[in-house]
């Protein structure tokens, strides 16, 4: 039999652990945040510019998300983003411009097998699982706060 | 009956068969890396003029098998038969490639142990007097396989240090019954190895063991040392699958430190987006085809152990939570004046 045992995958487990490089936990904690600040630096002047130009609060929220979609999305479609979160990592992908990198990069890629089994059917395949549970935790969250509190 | 056999698992030839010739091509940022020089085409686009990574593929593949039938100087009615393999699901760019073809077609997957699969058949085919001559070609393409392995290329995410970069890059060679060239004197078929790696961005924690087992079994079977070898060149156990690979052998009192080499570790220089080296049917094939092909030529390597490690996983087995399957194929091949 060549599948090994239990007992030869834990030893085999153990003696990996020797080789496995550690992952730069630090850098990456720290690049994240520098990224991900200067994203989110860049979401707040244009927040400002937006505001200063006389538009509501609450609209202007609104705007401020699309713009910074559309940044996203563009410097996807530029092939820059994947670069930004090879290198920016979790700085990249969090802010809203990453969502926008999660939609718009399965789009290009599967636009070759067609609008509709292509991009219509493999666009959330990177984003499906966070919209379906965003969706849940946000419902779940709000049934607390209507009945609980 | 007489039978052609060594040990638990090695075939050995009276006629060795000849490796008439060999070709390898390869996209931009391995054209970069230190083995550049040693290919026959380096495309400036991953996209070949095709619309899409996988036509690109099979448009490597295909070049690679061109190129490899000039240099031997042969036409496709020579060839008695062309055996090839790829990553992508249903062997797309083998089949494909092949349909341009009038030769006869085995389909074969082995993930990256499939060139050295492919070498072993063609071997049996040619040592056992089936054909004359056989084309066996493998490749990769790094975008085709991100998409269907991992995520869209476009995907801003960060590699595990752990994780391979799959090459971009096709290899070829025409065995034949005679002809100048390095021969293959013994192939040894290897047995899967699965010692419970889940992780499909540490292949080579997961190859190492089949690499280990067939290298072992290869010596055992052929009543040999490592010395007896110049090169044993893996591919692709990665920086961290050839040292644990080392390590297992060392452990069964073998040392091959000295003549180890791995294709995935020599095809690209370090970076964070390589991570632990290169992969794919076409990271060994085509250092294989360029480089060492040539070496054995000239005479600069006596007697090479091929060694291509497979991991026979697929995202779906993965996803549910089953453990990686390896494999390694081992092919001795001997310079031409031994």
């Amino acid at each position: 039999m060549t599948k090994a045992n239990i007992r030869e995958q834990e030893a085999y487990s153990v003696f990996l652990e020797d080789f496995r490089p550690k992952r730069a936990t630090l850098r990456n904690i720290v690049v994240a945040f520098l990224v991900g600040g200067l994203i989110c630096t860049i979401g707040q002047g244009v927040l400002t510019f937006i505001l200063s130009k006389g538009i509501p609060l609450k609209q202007a929220y609104v705007l401020t998300s699309s713009v910074m979609v559309f940044a996203g999305a563009l410097l996807t479609g530029l092939g820059v983003y994947d670069r930004i979160g090879s290198f920016g990592g979790m700085g990249a992908a969090l802010p809203i411009t990453g969502f926008a990198n999660s939609v718009v990069s399965p789009a290009m890629e599967y636009k070759r097998e067609g609008f509709v089994l292509g991009v219509g059917a493999k666009m959330f395949q990177v984003a499906g699982p966070v919209i379906v549970y965003a969706t849940l935790t946000a419902t779940i969250v709000s049934i607390i706060k209507l009945y609980v509190f | 009956m007489q039978f052609h056999r060594r040990g638990t698992s090695t075939c050995v030839f009276e006629d060795m068969p000849v490796v008439v010739s060999a070709a390898a091509v390869v996209g931009p940022r391995e054209g970069k890396g230190p083995l550049g020089d040693t290919f026959d085409m380096v495309y400036s686009t991953t996209l070949l003029g095709e619309t899409s990574w996988e036509k690109a593929e099979s448009k490597m593949l295909r070049q690679a098998v061109d190129l490899a039938l000039a240099k031997a100087g042969l036409e496709e009615s020579d060839v008695d038969f062309l055996i090839a393999g790829d990553l992508l699901n249903q062997i797309i760019s083998s089949a494909y490639m092949a349909r341009e073809y009038d030769i006869p077609f085995l389909g074969i997957y082995g993930a990256c142990a499939t060139m050295s699969e492919g070498m072993g058949l063609g071997s049996f085919l040619v040592g056992g007097r089936f054909a004359r001559y056989v084309l066996v070609a493998s490749s990769s393409h790094h975008d085709a396989a991100e998409r269907q392995f991992r995520y869209p290329t476009e995907f801003g995410h960060q590699r595990p240090p752990t994780g391979q970069w799959t090459a971009t890059a096709a290899g070829a060679v025409v065995l034949g019954a005679q002809g100048k060239g390095p021969r293959i004197e013994s192939v040894t078929i290897g047995r899967v190895q699965d010692y419970g790696v889940t992780e499909p961005n540490d292949m080579g924690s997961a190859m190492a063991p089949g690499f280990a087992d067939t290298v072992w079994r290869h010596l055992q079977d052929m009543a040999r040392q490592p010395e007896d070898y110049d090169l044993i060149l893996s591919g692709d156990l990665g920086r961290i699958g050839s040292v644990v690979g080392r390590q297992l052998l060392r452990k069964k009192g073998i040392v091959i430190d000295e003549i180890h080499q791995d294709a995935g570790v020599i095809l690209y220089d370090p970076s964070p987006e390589v991570g632990a080296g290169g992969s794919g049917c076409g990271c060994v094939a085509s250092v294989f085809a360029g480089k060492v092909w040539k070496e054995l030529y000239e005479g600069q390597y006596k007697r090479v152990l091929l060694v291509a490690t497979g991991a026979l996983h697929s995202p779906t087995a993965c996803q549910q939570g089953e453990s990686i399957p390896c494999v390694a194929h081992a092919v001795s091949i001997v310079s031409g004046d031994h």
